[in-house]
C-alpha cells in the first residue's frame, strides 16, 4: 500500500511540474485582482523561449528567417515600451494567432495537451506499481512452496518399501 | 495467430499509419488549374478598409483577379511590388491585384503598402492558414483567378519585371484588351 501511495504523490507533483504556470494559477506578470503587482519587465531571453517563428515551425531563439528577425524587432519594441511577458505574448498572439505559442493555453480542447501527458503517467505508474505487487506475491510463493501431498494407498506402500530398502543399503 | 501476436502487429500498423497521415498533413494540398480557389473572410489592410475591415477573395467574384500573397519581411516581395502597383493601376477596372499579408506583423505591413505607395486592396492572414489552404510554399505567390473564382494559373516566386506580370495576366488581358487604359 506504501508503495502505491509513494507513487501516486511521485506522479502527480510529476504532472503538476508539466503544467504551465496559468494552469495551476499563477501567470508570470500578471497581478491578482485587486493586489497591487510587482512590475516586471520582461526579459528577452525568456519571450523567445515561449514563442514560435512564425514560418518555420521552430521556437524563435532558434529560427534565422527573416521573419523571426522582424518578429523580434517587435518583441524588443514592446519590451523598451515597459510591458511584461504576458502582455507581450498577448499582442504576439494578436499579430499571429495562438499557434505562436510555444505551448497551448490550457483550456477547451487544447486541454489534452496537459492531460494527456498527466494520464499517461498515472496509468504508468499505476502499471508499474501493479506489476511489482505480482512479482513479489510470486517471489514469495516460490520462497515457500505449498507442501506436498504425501501419497495414498498403492502408491504409500510402494514408497514405504522403496525408502526401507534404500535405508537397508 | 495469438492475442500476443495481433497486439505487436496492430501497433505497428497503427504507427505506420500515424506517420503516413504526419507527413500527408504536412505536405499540403496544391490547388489545381482550373479548381475553386477557396475564399475565407480576412481582416482589411488597413484595418479600416474594407466592408467593416473585413474582406474576401469572393467580394471579387465576376472580376479578373490577380492575387499576390506577400509579406513585408520577403524581399522579392519588396522587388516586384513596384511592379505589382504598376500593373494594378494600367489594368484598373478591368483585373483587380489583391494582396495577402500573411504571417506578418500589422505595422510592418503597413510600413511596406506606405512606403512602395500600394494603392490596390490587401486582406492580412496572420496565421498563414489562408495561405496553407491555397497550398504556398512560401512568399511571394501569386494567383490569376477568373470570374467564377477559379484558378487559372500560378506563379511560385516572385515576378521578374512588369512584363513578366503581364504574361502572367495574359489570359485575362486577353479578354480585356481594347478596352485596358
Amino acid at each position: 500500500m506504501r508503495l502505491i501511495i509513494a507513487a501516486l504523490v511521485a506522479s502527480a507533483i510529476a504532472g503538476a511540474s508539466m503544467l504551465p504556470a496559468s494552469a495551476v494559477g499563477s501567470v508570470p506578470g500578471e497581478g491578482v485582482a485587486g493586489a497591487e503587482a510587482p512590475e516586471r519587465k520582461a526579459n528577452f531571453a525568456d519571450v523567445e523561449e515561449n514563442v514560435m517563428c512564425p514560418v518555420c515551425g521552430t521556437l524563435l531563439g532558434l529560427s534565422e528567417a527573416p521573419a523571426a528577425d522582424r518578429q523580434r524587432v517587435f518583441i524588443k519594441r514592446l519590451i523598451a515600451q515597459g510591458l511584461d511577458e504576458q502582455q507581450i505574448e498577448d499582442a504576439l498572439v494578436a499579430e499571429y494567432g495562438p499557434q505562436v505559442l510555444a505551448l497551448p493555453d490550457d483550456e477547451g480542447i487544447n486541454a489534452w495537451a496537459y492531460l494527456v501527458p498527466l494520464i499517461g503517467l498515472i496509468g504508468g505508474a499505476i502499471a508499474v506499481v501493479v506489476a511489482a505487487l505480482l512479482w513479489r506475491r510470486n517471489t514469495a510463493k516460490e520462497a515457500d512452496p505449498e507442501p506436498t501431498a504425501m501419497p495414498e494407498g498403492p502408491a504409500a506402500e510402494r514408497l514405504d518399501r522403496d525408502l526401507e530398502r534404500f535405508d537397508g543399503r | 495467430m495469438n492475442l500476443r501476436t495481433i497486439l505487436v502487429v496492430s501497433a505497428i500498423v497503427g504507427a505506420i499509419a500515424f506517420l503516413v497521415w504526419g507527413l500527408a498533413s504536412k505536405s499540403g494540398e496544391t490547388l489545381a488549374t482550373g479548381s475553386e480557389v477557396p475564399s475565407v473572410p480576412l481582416e482589411s489592410l488597413p484595418p479600416d478598409s474594407g466592408t467593416n475591415g473585413k474582406g474576401s477573395l469572393a467580394d471579387y467574384r465576376g472580376e479578373w483577379v490577380l492575387m499576390n500573397v506577400w509579406a513585408s519581411w520577403c524581399t522579392p516581395c519588396r522587388d516586384e511590388s513596384p511592379a505589382l502597383e504598376k500593373f494594378s493601376r494600367r489594368w484598373s477596372g478591368e483585373i483587380t491585384v489583391l494582396g495577402i499579408d500573411t504571417r506578418d506583423i500589422t505595422s510592418d505591413a503597413l510600413a511596406f503598402i506606405r512606403e512602395f505607395d500600394l494603392t490596390f486592396p490587401q486582406l492580412r492572414d496572420p496565421t498563414g492558414s489562408y495561405s496553407d489552404a491555397l497550398g504556398t510554399t512560401g512568399v511571394p505567390e501569386s494567383f490569376l483567378v477568373d470570374p467564377e473564382g477559379r484558378l487559372t494559373s500560378r506563379l511560385r516566386g516572385p515576378f521578374r519585371d512588369y512584363a513578366d506580370i503581364e504574361r502572367f495576366a495574359e489570359p485575362a488581358i486577353g479578354t480585356s484588351k481594347g478596352s485596358g487604359a
